[in-house]
């Protein structure tokens, strides 16, 4: 059976000079313990990149790295026009407002509804009371929240608490309130990872599509090696730290894909 | 009849105390026991007291309500004493508690001196606050409202700042990626985590400075105190039964009426 990748049904569109992302020689350890060694990576515009890599082999380090969220110990991240690890608190705080992440725990307020969580995406670009609660937000932000909410098909859950929908619906939320942002970019991190499979595919749909739509840069972190080909223009292997596979998506199967997996266990 | 098998390598059931244990539960048992002495509680004591205890249980009944109108008025001073006491309070301790919580505070040295604050009015009773704001504003209930204040920062500031610092720290990472402001992040994501443990804590608050409040009338931070400790001075033992049973009633309803709000919000 012909396996159909929506990766390839809506290719990527950008096809600027400058990569999105250029990381040169990253380095991150915990105590003893070397997450990443000297990482070279470059992705460009528009491109939708795939990490794969057994558990602790860094490529959630790596992620958090790029928008500082775990601070490196060397080497030099660019992205999107700034060099991130120069950033001082506040342009830090600048930067992050442009780039989208999912995590894989959607990460929302459980407590208020979805509305307010997706209204919160909102202080990428503004602060104050009226981004808090939805109730107090000016009528554009409300519509604008509205909006990305009916665009991850969950205008009908407007009002309802996050904690009583599903995990599938929660990370669509919280897709909706990346939304929010106006990201120039989106990272995720195994946002498919404590979904059922049919709710996984949903969200890795949805993030590709996103990312397709306004034509930005997508770096999924997965560990299900289908969704690594599907959604993906291109996988990069993460093994001890490294970059261990660069290789197109088109060119990959699930099959050699394991392969890669049981090698490096093994050795 | 066989013998039953020896498994090897199962561990003892009791292991032997060490020498310093041993040493350490003499001398807890010990002190336990001069407590006791230096004390002077003795039943021989206790034999003297029954009959009193039984004298003026039976002057104060049955309890005399000639003064009712003027109790009542006294312990409704005392509830708003205790309600604007706590307010004050509780609004105060929010600002501290963030301060002192460990994920929250901008500085280490700020947190250490929240924590300082805090620790300061947890400790030193709300009775002896009571003294001290008597003599910088005067008799009456604004001392009282003063002392409740303080000792409720220390109470709720503590209590919010351990909900803080223990709610969920996902949604404040998400907003944090996005390039939300401390601000931001505290409103949006910890205080609508921590409201049903803030509310609870302030109904606990609430029950408890009800309760301290009829204390602080004895040193004259106004409310009901003063009349129960004039009525105790002039042996008048039947009205202060009354106002005793006055302050139960309130105390009872307050700690009612808070333990179903908290019900209804867990």
């Amino acid at each position: 059976m012909q396996i159909v990748r929506p990766a390839e049904a809506f290719p990527a569109t950008g096809t600027a000079a400058t990569p999105a992302v250029a990381v040169v020689d990253l380095a991150k350890s915990f105590g003893e313990r070397s997450v990443l060694a000297g990482v070279d990576l470059s992705i460009a515009q528009g491109e939708s990149v795939a990490l794969i890599g057994a558990n602790g082999t860094g490529k959630s380090t790596f992620l958090r790295c790029l928008i500082r969220l775990t601070e490196p110990d060397r080497g030099t991240i660019r992205m999107l026009d700034d060099v991130v690890t120069d950033l001082g608190a506040a342009e830090l705080r600048r930067f992050r407002s442009k780039v989208g992440i999912v995590f894989q725990k959607h990460n929302l307020v459980p407590r208020l509804s979805a509305l307010t969580n997706v209204v919160h995406g909102i202080q990428s670009r503004s602060a104050g009371p009226r981004t808090w609660l939805q109730a107090l937000a000016p009528r554009e932000v409300r519509e604008e929240a509205y909006a990305c909410l009916a665009a991850v098909g969950l205008e009908d859950r407007a009002l309802q608490r996050v904690g009583s929908l599903s995990g599938g619906q929660s990370q669509k939320v919280a897709v909706a309130r990346m939304l929010m942002q106006r990201p120039r970019l989106i990272l995720a991190d195994e946002p498919d990872a404590s979904l059922d499979p049919k709710a996984g595919e949903d969200v890795m749909d949805l993030l590709l599509r996103v990312a397709r739509e306004k034509g930005l840069t997508l770096v999924t972190v997965s560990h299900r090696l289908e969704h690594a080909v599907r959604y993906s223009d291109r996988i990069i292997g993460f093994d001890a730290g490294r970059v261990a596979l660069d290789t197109p998506s088109a060119a990959a199967s699930v099959h050699e894909l394991r392969s890669f997996f049981s090698d490096r266990t093994a050795a | 009849m066989s013998m039953p098998l020896r498994t090897p390598g199962l561990p003892p059931r009791h292991s032997a105390p060490s020498a310093v244990s041993v040493v350490l539960w003499c001398a807890a048992v010990a002190f336990v026991v001069w407590s006791f002495a230096g004390a002077g509680l003795s039943l021989e004591r206790l034999q003297r007291g029954i009959p009193a205890l039984g004298n003026m249980l039976s002057r104060m009944f049955p309890p005399d309500v000639e003064r009712l109108p003027q109790i009542l008025w006294s312990l409704l001073v005392t509830f708003q004493m205790a309600v604007a006491g706590c307010v004050l309070g509780l609004i105060l301790a929010f600002p501290v508690a963030v301060l002192a919580a460990d994920n929250l505070s901008p500085h280490p040295a700020v947190k250490a001196a929240a924590r300082g604050l805090i620790a300061l009015f947890r400790t030193v009773p709300d009775l002896v606050w009571a003294l001290l704001f008597v003599i910088a504003v005067g008799l009456g209930p604004p001392a009282g409202i003063l002392a409740i204040m303080v000792d409720k920062i220390g109470f709720a500031g503590r209590f919010f700042a351990e909900a803080m610092e223990e709610a969920d720290k996902g949604p404040r990472e998400a907003l944090e990626a996005l390039g939300a402001t401390r601000t931001g992040v505290i409103f949006s994501a910890i205080v609508p985590e921590c409201l049903p443990s803030f509310v609870a804590t302030s109904l606990f608050a609430l029950e408890k400075a009800v309760r301290g409040s009829v204390i602080l009338g004895l040193v004259g931070a106004g409310g009901i105190g003063v009349e129960l400790k004039v009525a105790f001075d002039l042996f008048d033992y039947d009205t202060a039964a009354t106002i005793i049973i006055a302050v139960f009633l309130l105390v009872l309803l307050v700690e009612q009426i808070s333990d179903r709000i908290r019900r209804a919000l867990i």
